[in-house]
């Protein structure tokens, strides 16, 4: 029998790849019906409780206690409790448990990685590859410097200041903890930490880290609840406030600290211009355009959410976006293959859904690519809107949503305008293969970040924050440390 | 000093708004989404439809000095039915050999309707006056290949004459006749993705129906990031022309995993329409037994030992 006698007629082959499902497991994570407050190493329980979901089908994960101004002050008194003995460490001590959170961190990440996905509605790819191993790395770097205050701040005699009230947002749950986290206590300080509201099981489940690190009792204080929570933070004997979140809370709070001697480090909203000159490298461009505002649903006080390009080369970068945002997976955060998750919460969807709405009364023409969105959770599809003026609201609010606002200009002073015509400048992007250009650029954008061809990279050597209405202070780097510390 | 051609249709000076004739590759962003692309997690159904896919897009390929008809004669058998237990596995596109085993090829495939591709063009470094290549490509043909990998003059490439390059694919592409023509890039020899990306576009100017990664005789042969600035370039001739230009990375490519990585770029970057043999091959030689091993698994659940599969 020769070869060809042998072999059968093929099968059909079906035209279409679609990928098989490839859910994460959530086996790996095991929640508690109920938690409490974390405060001085004991779980306290509270009178109040809320429920939280998961964004992709509001299904109730666990409930949550919700702190009163006394449990916030009972949390406050426990950190100044532990505050003598924990700054009286030397450095090397308290670098070794950094250290060991860090490894603890590392260990344990997948585990964070589906919770955070399970709670946030981030894609897990993103939970995995991006807030996981930079929340490590902040307790690496910051571990380092525990020891070598002296040294880096010389001639200055750095202390630490106190207690350090802490109050995170719900887009990066628990690398916002790890920001505020590993610094303060690098400084010698202890901390009572609030997570937002709709994101609290990471930051609980941290408290888990906390205890097989052994960490004093009342270094690390996590109390959960609502916006009256966190004011009650504010309110309270703490000697430094660090809050991420949004513009108008953040203004609330720095006029409540005015004058009360209290340190307050801010880093608010973001309308961040993505600048593209007709020199750039085109693909890649268009690759930092979607990673600039569909990373974590464009729920980054950083996105790229306007985007600016150079007339000559408007169309075909028009073009490859809408062409490549057909190709972005929409859907279940915990899919491996998904890019683009769940919105956060239905507040949070009604807001996009809201200032979508102006977009199209205003004029701007809108873009989505076909996608099929769950029915349950909360979904908003990938959207850009082309035709946008600099006055329409989708140019000067932050959506902190899915949505892209594309506007032009012709040369490179033109573009510098633009980008500063806002009452923000927490970051920017250059898309140019020219490289003087890049520093040209970057010496006149009022930004705290400027990216060259590349989106919303982080290290936690480097410092991040912000302009006018993006807040002030800095974390991340050496420059994060001195918020946390009082000088001679 | 050569006379620069006229560019053939399409590829005259714009006259509407598009994109930066040759344009720049960024590095760090370029091999960023090839990394990002490659965590894609195809499994069950998706996985071995895939699998298939890369069987029937795989070029089976034996380039060594010590090829005999004997070889190509096991190497043929093995092309149209790589899994003797399973008649449902699919034939390969295609043979690659020396233009010397292109009559063994040939009457072994004979009615498979698997292809023989012949390299030639004083194939793999391609330091040859013009007349022994074209002579070379001529006799390929009039063997009988079907297709023919020619390799570009790096050294001319790398010293900036892209006419005579360009010139010499013209004139490979005149004396291939009706055989296809797969322009080899030999990219390890290139040094940066801005010179993939120039000798893509010029590869497919001249008339490359396919361009291709490399010979496979160089170590760092094909890499996803390699592969993705190719694939870009043919979506840009294609957005711009319509011409569809098919791909074929070569040289290093092992494992099932990795086929499949290339794969899911393909699918992700120029869509559906180029996952085919048509426009798109693998080239390999020890790739076929590492997907049939995963392709076993899929349908038994188990790993086999290597000693079920035949080498040839």
């Amino acid at each position: 029998m020769t070869d060809l006698e042998k072999r059968s007629d093929r099968s059909p082959v079906p035209a279409d790849w679609t990928y098989a499902p490839a859910p994460e497991s959530t086996d790996i994570v095991r929640l508690q019906e109920r938690y409490g407050l974390y405060v001085g190493g004991e779980w306290l329980d509270t009178k109040e409780h809320f429920a939280t979901i998961a964004p992709r089908d509001e299904s109730p994960l666990a409930e949550v206690a919700q702190a009163s101004g006394a449990d916030v002050q009972n949390a406050v008194a426990a950190a100044r409790e532990a505050f003598g003995s924990w700054s009286k460490l030397p450095g090397s001590e308290r670098a070794k448990y950094l250290f060991r959170i860090a490894r603890i961190l590392a260990e344990r990440s997948r585990e964070f990685a589906v919770l955070e996905s399970l709670n946030g509605g981030k894609p897990i790819k993103e939970s995995r590859d991006v807030d996981l191993p930079l929340a490590a790395a902040h307790f690496f770097y910051y571990a380092g410097w525990a020891d070598k205050l002296e040294y880096a701040f010389p001639n200055r005699s750095p202390k630490p200041l106190g207690v350090a009230g802490q109050i995170i947002p719900w887009n990066f749950p628990l690398l916002m903890l790890a920001w505020k986290i590993a610094p303060a206590l690098a400084a010698g300080n202890t901390v009572v930490l609030k997570p937002a509201e709709t994101t609290p099981l990471t930051a609980l489940l941290f408290c888990d880290v906390v205890r097989q690190a052994e960490l004093p009792p009342g270094v690390v204080n996590i109390v959960t609840g609502d916006g009256s929570t966190g004011a009650a933070l504010v309110e309270s004997e703490v000697d430094k406030i660090a809050f991420t979140g949004s513009t108008d809370v953040g203004k609330a709070i720095q006029r409540r600290l005015a004058g009360s001697g209290k340190k307050v480090t801010l880093e608010l909203g973001g309308k961040a211009a993505n600048i593209v000159f007709d020199d750039c490298a085109l693909d890649q461009a268009v690759e930092g355009i979607v990673n600039g505002i569909y990373f974590n649903q464009g729920h980054v006080c950083c996105a790229g959410s306007r985007l600016f390009v150079q007339e000559s080369i408007y169309e075909p970068v028009v073009e490859k976006l809408k062409k490549r945002m057909t190709t972005l997976r929409v859907g279940d955060p915990l899919d491996k293959n998904t890019d683009v998750g769940a919105i956060n919460s239905r507040m949070q969807l009604e807001k996009i859904e809201e200032l979508v709405a102006a977009g199209k009364e205003e004029g701007a023409e809108i873009y989505q690519p076909p996608c099929r969105l769950p029915e349950k959770g909360y979904w908003f599809a990938p959207t850009v809107f082309t035709n946008v003026a600099q006055s329409y609201r989708i140019a000067q609010e932050e959506i902190f949503g899915p949505v892209l606002s594309v506007l032009t200009f012709r040369t490179p002073d033109e573009a510098v305008e633009k980008a500063n015509n806002t009452p923000y400048g927490l970051s920017a992007g250059v898309w140019t293969e020219k490289g003087s250009r890049i520093l040209w650029m970057a010496e006149r954008l009022r930004a705290g970040v400027v990216w060259a061809n590349t989106f919303n990279r982080f290290d936690p050597t480097s410092p991040f924050g912000g302009y006018k209405e993006s807040g002030f202070g800095r974390e991340g780097g050496l420059h994060g440390m001195e918020p946390y510390l009082d000088f001679e | 000093m050569a006379q620069a051609p006229v560019l053939p249709r399409g590829f005259e000076l714009p006259l509407k708004q598009r994109l930066p004739r040759i344009g720049a590759i960024d590095q760090v962003a370029v091999e960023g989404r090839a990394a990002d692309l490659a965590k894609r997690s195809i499994k069950k159904d998706a996985k071995v439809w895939a699998l298939e896919l890369a069987i029937r897009c795989c070029d089976l390929t034996t380039l060594e000095g010590q090829d005999t008809p004997g070889k190509v004669a096991a190497l043929c058998s093995k092309a149209i039915r790589p899994d003797p237990s399973d008649p449902n596995v699919p034939s390969v596109a295609a043979i690659c050999v020396y233009p010397n085993l292109i009559p063994t090829a040939k009457e072994r495939l004979a009615g498979s309707g698997v292809k023989v591709a012949s390299v030639a063009t004083a194939f793999p470094s391609g330091q040859s006056p013009l007349d022994v290549k074209i002579r070379d490509v001529e006799d390929a043909v009039a063997m009988g290949a079907d297709e023919i990998d020619m390799v570009i003059d790096r050294g001319a490439f790398l010293s900036g004459r892209y006419a005579k390059v360009f010139d010499e694919i013209v004139k490979v592409k005149e004396a291939c006749g009706g055989a296809h023509l797969k322009v080899i890039l030999e990219v390890s020899e290139l040094g940066t993705y801005d010179n993939v990306r120039r000798a893509s576009l010029l590869a497919m100017a001249a008339g490359g129906d396919f361009i291709k990664t490399s010979t496979g005789k160089l170590p760092g042969a094909a890499t996803l990031p390699v592969q993705l600035v190719m694939l870009e370039a043919i979506r840009d001739v294609h957005e711009e022309t319509g011409r569809k230009v098919g791909m074929k990375p070569a040289g290093g490519i092992r494992t099932a995993k990795n086929a499949i990585q290339y794969l899911v770029q393909v699918h992700e970057t120029l869509g559906p329409d180029w996952l085919t043999p048509d426009l798109y091959r693998l080239g390999a030689s020890s790739l076929v037994n590492d997907i049939l091993m995963q392709l076993r698994k899929e349908k038994t659940g188990a790993y086999q030992s290597k000693d079920y599969f035949t080498n040839d």
